[in-house]
C-alpha cells in the first residue's frame, strides 16, 4: 500500500481509500480525488513541497503531509 | 421584482459575467456576521431584476464561510432562478457543483464560460448532452470576449418570471443510496418545502452538521445511514462526493470531445514559470519588475515632487490661484491659512504618491487575475508554513505593500482561520503604500537619501512577520493541527483591460476617499492645533507654534516614547496623527519643520521610523482588522500585540543603532541585549507539550 505522497514527480496512480476526517477531507472530495479516480503527479514546488497534482483534468495543488491521508495504487 | 442568484466555481469568471450583466449598478457589502463580502446589482436596462453574486465555491458543504452563506442565500431566500456558472474549460469538477446545485429546488440556468479558450484548445463541448444529463438549459458564453451573455441573461430571466425549469433530479446516486435519501425525505416534517425536501434529505444522510442540528427532532434515521455505510465500507459523506464524480465521469464523454493532441497554454507557461530552479528567480523578477516600476518609475521624486510642489505645495499652481482668490475676496487670514497651508498643503503631499499606489494595484490586479497569485502560494507554501502562515498569506503581505486595507482583506481567501488570523495580525507589518512618504523623508532628509533605508524598513516589516509567526505559533491561541492546503491552480488566461482597471479602482479609490475624508479632516485639525493656542483662557492664534494647543498634546505623550529616543513632542504629535493615516505623518512633520534633521538624530530618527512603520496601522487599516477579525477580543489583541512589538523593536533598534554608530553602552542597551535572548528564546523553543493536540 502506497500513499500519495510517496509518488516521484511524473507517476500516476489511482485512488483507493481516503483517510483523515472532517473539513480537510471533504474538501479533497470536493476537489475531485475521490476512489477511483487516477492522479498524476506533474511536479514538485521548488522547495520540495507542496504538490502539484492533475486530476480531473484541471491542477491542484496539495501539501504532502495531507497527501498522505490519500491511500493510492500504482499501476 | 426578480431575484437571480449567480454561483460557481471560484476562477470561473463569474465576477467578469456578474460585471458584464449588470454594468456600474453594483451594491458591495458584506453578508450578515460573516466577513464574506456580497455583490448585488440590477441589471442593465432591467431595473427589477437583481442579480446576486454568491461568493465562488467547490461544494456546498458545511465548512467554510462562503459556502454556508451560498447554502443559506439559496434555501432561505429563495432566489426566483439560479445562473450557474461553468468553467468551460474544467467542466469535470465545476459539474460537481452543479449536481448539487440543482437539487435545491430553484430553476437552474447553466452558462458554460470561457468557451474562447476552449474552442482555441480545440475542445468541443455539447451543451445538448449536458442540458440532458443535468436537467438544466444551457448556454455557451465568454464574459472575456462578451459573447453570448445577452441571450443567456433573456433565458435566465425568462425562466425566473415563469419559475419553470426546475432541474428533474437525474439520479446522481445509486439505487441503494436514492431509496435511503427517499426514505429520509419522508421522514421530514410536513412543513418542509416539497421542492426542497431532497436537499434536506441528502444533507442529512451526509451527517451535515447544520442541517442536523435544523432537525433534531427527527426520528432516528441514524441506524439507516450506518447499515449503508457498513455495506460501502465508507462513510456517508464520501459515498455521496463518490457517487456525485461517478456520475459526471459516466456521462462526460459525451459532453465533451477533448481535443488531445494539444499540450494547454497553461501546461506550457507552468514548465517554466513553475520549474524546480527557474520558479523563484522568475518569482523575485516579476516582484521586482512591479517594483521598479511603481515605486521606482512613477514613484520617482521628479512625479512626487511635481504633484507634491508643483501643482500643490505653497508656491504651486493651486496655492497660488487659490491664494490669489481668497485675496480678491477679502478672506479673513486664519482662513486663507487653514486653506492654503492646512488643507491643500497637507492632502497635496498624500496626493503626490496617488499614481504610484495606482500602478502598483495595476499590477497586483493583474497577477491575481491572471492566475500566477495562486502560483506565487505554491511556490512559497513551504516557506511560510515555518511561519505559521499559509503560503497564501503571501498575497495579502504583497498587497499589504500597496495599501494594508485590501491587504488585510485578501486574507480572506485563506480558508484556515489560524492561518487567517495570523495573516490579518501581521499583513500590516509589512510598509505600504502611505508609509512611503515616510520612509522616504526619514531617508533622505536625515540619511542623505542613503540607498539602505527603504530595503530596511522592508526588511524590518518581513522580521517581524517572520519572528512573530514563529512566536505566536506556539501560543495557545494559535498551535494545534497544521493547515489544510488544497488549492486549484487555475489556467492561466489574459485578463481584460476592463476588469484589472475595475479591480484597480475599487481599491485606488478608497485610497483617493481617505485623502478626502480622513486625511483633510486631519490636516485641518493639526493646522487648527498648530495655529491656534491658549492665552489669558482665551484660544487665539499664535505666532510660533511653540506656544500651540498641539505642543500640550505632544509633551503629553511623547513621555511614552522617550526610552525610544524620540521624546519631543513633535515626535509624538505626528505619530498620533499617523494613526489618522500614515502619509499624514509626512504633513504634520512639514508643518513642523523644514527638514526633518532639525528634529531627529539619525538615531532617533530612524527608531522613530521604524516605530510608525510596526505600530497600529492607520484607522481605515485597523477597522479593517477590525472587520476580519469578527470578534472585539482577536481585534483589540492584535492592535495591542502590534503596538507592543513596535515598541520593544523600535527600543531595540534604537539602543543598537547608538551602539553600533557611536558606541553608546548603557542599562538600556544591555535590556535590549536581554529582550532580543527572551525573543530568541521564544521564537525556538519546542512547542509546549500540553499544546500539541
Amino acid at each position: 500500500m502506497k500513499t500519495l505522497n510517496e509518488l516521484k514527480s511524473g507517476e500516476s496512480a489511482v485512488v483507493t481509500k481516503l483517510n483523515g476526517e472532517g473539513a480537510l477531507r471533504r474538501r479533497i472530495m470536493d476537489m475531485g480525488i475521490t476512489k477511483g479516480v487516477e492522479i498524476y503527479v506533474s511536479k514538485l514546488a521548488p522547495l520540495g513541497d507542496p504538490m502539484e497534482l492533475t486530476v480531473r483534468g484541471y491542477e491542484l495543488s496539495i501539501r504532502k503531509a495531507d497527501a498522505k491521508m490519500i491511500e493510492v495504487e500504482t499501476r | 421584482m426578480i431575484k437571480i442568484a449567480l454561483i460557481g466555481n471560484p476562477n470561473c469568471g463569474k465576477t467578469s459575467l456578474f460585471n458584464a450583466l449588470t454594468g456600474s449598478n453594483q451594491y458591495v457589502g458584506n453578508w450578515p456576521g460573516v466577513t464574506v463580502e456580497k455583490k448585488e446589482g440590477k441589471m442593465k436596462n432591467e431595473d427589477d431584476v437583481i442579480f446576486t453574486d454568491l461568493p465562488g465555491i467547490y461544494s456546498l458543504s458545511p465548512y467554510t464561510p462562503e459556502e454556508i452563506v451560498a447554502r443559506n442565500y439559496l434555501i432561505e431566500e429563495k432566489p426566483d432562478a439560479i445562473l450557474n456558472i461553468v468553467d468551460g474549460t474544467n467542466l469535470e469538477r465545476n459539474l460537481y457543483l452543479t449536481t448539487q446545485v440543482c437539487e435545491i429546488g430553484v430553476p437552474v440556468v447553466m452558462a458554460i464560460n470561457m468557451m474562447d479558450v476552449v474552442r482555441k484548445n480545440g475542445d468541443e463541448i455539447h451543451t445538448h448532452e449536458i442540458a440532458e444529463h443535468f436537467g438544466c438549459t444551457v448556454f455557451e458564453v465568454s464574459a472575456l470576449k462578451g459573447t453570448g451573455i445577452k441571450k443567456c441573461a433573456k433565458a435566465v430571466i425568462e425562466t425566473a418570471r415563469t419559475n419553470r425549469g426546475i432541474p428533474p433530479i437525474h439520479h446522481s446516486f445509486d439505487d441503494r443510496v436514492e431509496s435511503v435519501i427517499h426514505f429520509i425525505s419522508s421522514c421530514l416534517p410536513k412543513d418542509v418545502d416539497e421542492k426542497q425536501r431532497r436537499y434536506f434529505a441528502t444533507k442529512l444522510f451526509e451527517r451535515d452538521s447544520v442541517v442536523c442540528s435544523q432537525f433534531k427532532s427527527l426520528p432516528n434515521i441514524e441506524s439507516v445511514i450506518s447499515d449503508v455505510e457498513k455495506e460501502y465500507d465508507d462513510d456517508s459523506e464520501a459515498i455521496i462526493a463518490d457517487q456525485r464524480y461517478r456520475y459526471i465521469t459516466s456521462c462526460i464523454h459525451e459532453c465533451i470531445t477533448r481535443n488531445k493532441t494539444k499540450k494547454s497554454t497553461s501546461a506550457i507557461i507552468d514548465s517554466v514559470v513553475t520549474n524546480k530552479f527557474l520558479a523563484i528567480p522568475i518569482f523575485a523578477l516579476i516582484m521586482f519588475c512591479v517594483y521598479y516600476l511603481s515605486v521606482t518609475v512613477v514613484g520617482s521624486s521628479t512625479v512626487t515632487d511635481f504633484i507634491g510642489e508643483k501643482i500643490f505645495g505653497t508656491q504651486g499652481i493651486v496655492a497660488l490661484g487659490i491664494g490669489r482668490l481668497l485675496t480678491s475676496i477679502n478672506c479673513a487670514k486664519w482662513l486663507s491659512d487653514l486653506i492654503i497651508d492646512g488643507i491643500i498643503a497637507g492632502v497635496g503631499s498624500v496626493l503626490s504618491f496617488v499614481p504610484q499606489i495606482f500602478t502598483l494595484f495595476i499590477f497586483l490586479s493583474f497577477l491575481e487575475d491572471c492566475g500566477y497569485m495562486s502560483r506565487i502560494a505554491f511556490i512559497l507554501d513551504k516557506l511560510f508554513r515555518k511561519f505559521g502562515l499559509s503560503g497564501k498569506s503571501f498575497i495579502p503581505i504583497l498587497i499589504g505593500t500597496g495599501c494594508g486595507v485590501p491587504g488585510v482583506m485578501a486574507s480572506r481567501t485563506i480558508e484556515n482561520e489560524k492561518d487567517r488570523r495570523m495573516t490579518v495580525m501581521t499583513t500590516t507589518f509589512i510598509p505600504c503604500g502611505a508609509k512611503l512618504p515616510v520612509i522616504a523623508l526619514i531617508a533622505s532628509d536625515l540619511f542623505g537619501g542613503a540607498w539602505w533605508v527603504a530595503p530596511s524598513a522592508y526588511l524590518s516589516g518581513i522580521l517581524a512577520i517572520i519572528i512573530s509567526g514563529l512566536i505566536l505559533k506556539k501560543t495557545r491561541a494559535f498551535a494545534g493541527e497544521e493547515t489544510p492546503f488544497v488549492m486549484e491552480l487555475p489556467s492561466y488566461h489574459m485578463p481584460s483591460a476592463k476588469s484589472v482597471l475595475k479591480s484597480m479602482w475599487e481599491r485606488g479609490s478608497d485610497f483617493l476617499r481617505k485623502a478626502g475624508t480622513i486625511i483633510m479632516l486631519a490636516s485641518c485639525i493639526i493646522w487648527a492645533l498648530s495655529y491656534f493656542g491658549i492665552a489669558n483662557g482665551r484660544i487665539v492664534p499664535v505666532s510660533s507654534m511653540e506656544n500651540s494647543v498641539l505642543q500640550y498634546l505632544g509633551k503629553v505623550i511623547c513621555v511614552i516614547f522617550k526610552p525610544l529616543g524620540f521624546g519631543f513632542w513633535q515626535a509624538g504629535v505626528a505619530t498620533i496623527m499617523g494613526l489618522l493615516a500614515k502619509e499624514g505623518i509626512v504633513s504634520v512633520l512639514g508643518v513642523l519643520c523644514s527638514d526633518a534633521s532639525q528634529l531627529f538624530t539619525q538615531a532617533e530618527g530612524f527608531s522613530f521610523l521604524m516605530f510608525n512603520l510596526l505600530c497600529a496601522p492607520c484607522i481605515a487599516a485597523v477597522s479593517a482588522i477590525r472587520r476580519e477579525m469578527g470578534s472585539v477580543k482577536w481585534f483589540v489583541g492584535a492592535i495591542a500585540y502590534q503596538t507592543a512589538f513596535a515598541f520593544i523593536a523600535s527600543f531595540c533598534i534604537y539602543r543598537f543603532f547608538l551602539l553600533f554608530s557611536s558606541g553608546i553602552f548603557t542599562a538600556e542597551t544591555a535590556i535590549a541585549f536581554v529582550i532580543i535572548a527572551i525573543l530568541t528564546f521564544l521564537m525556538f523553543r519546542k512547542k509546549p507539550r500540553n499544546l500539541k493536540k
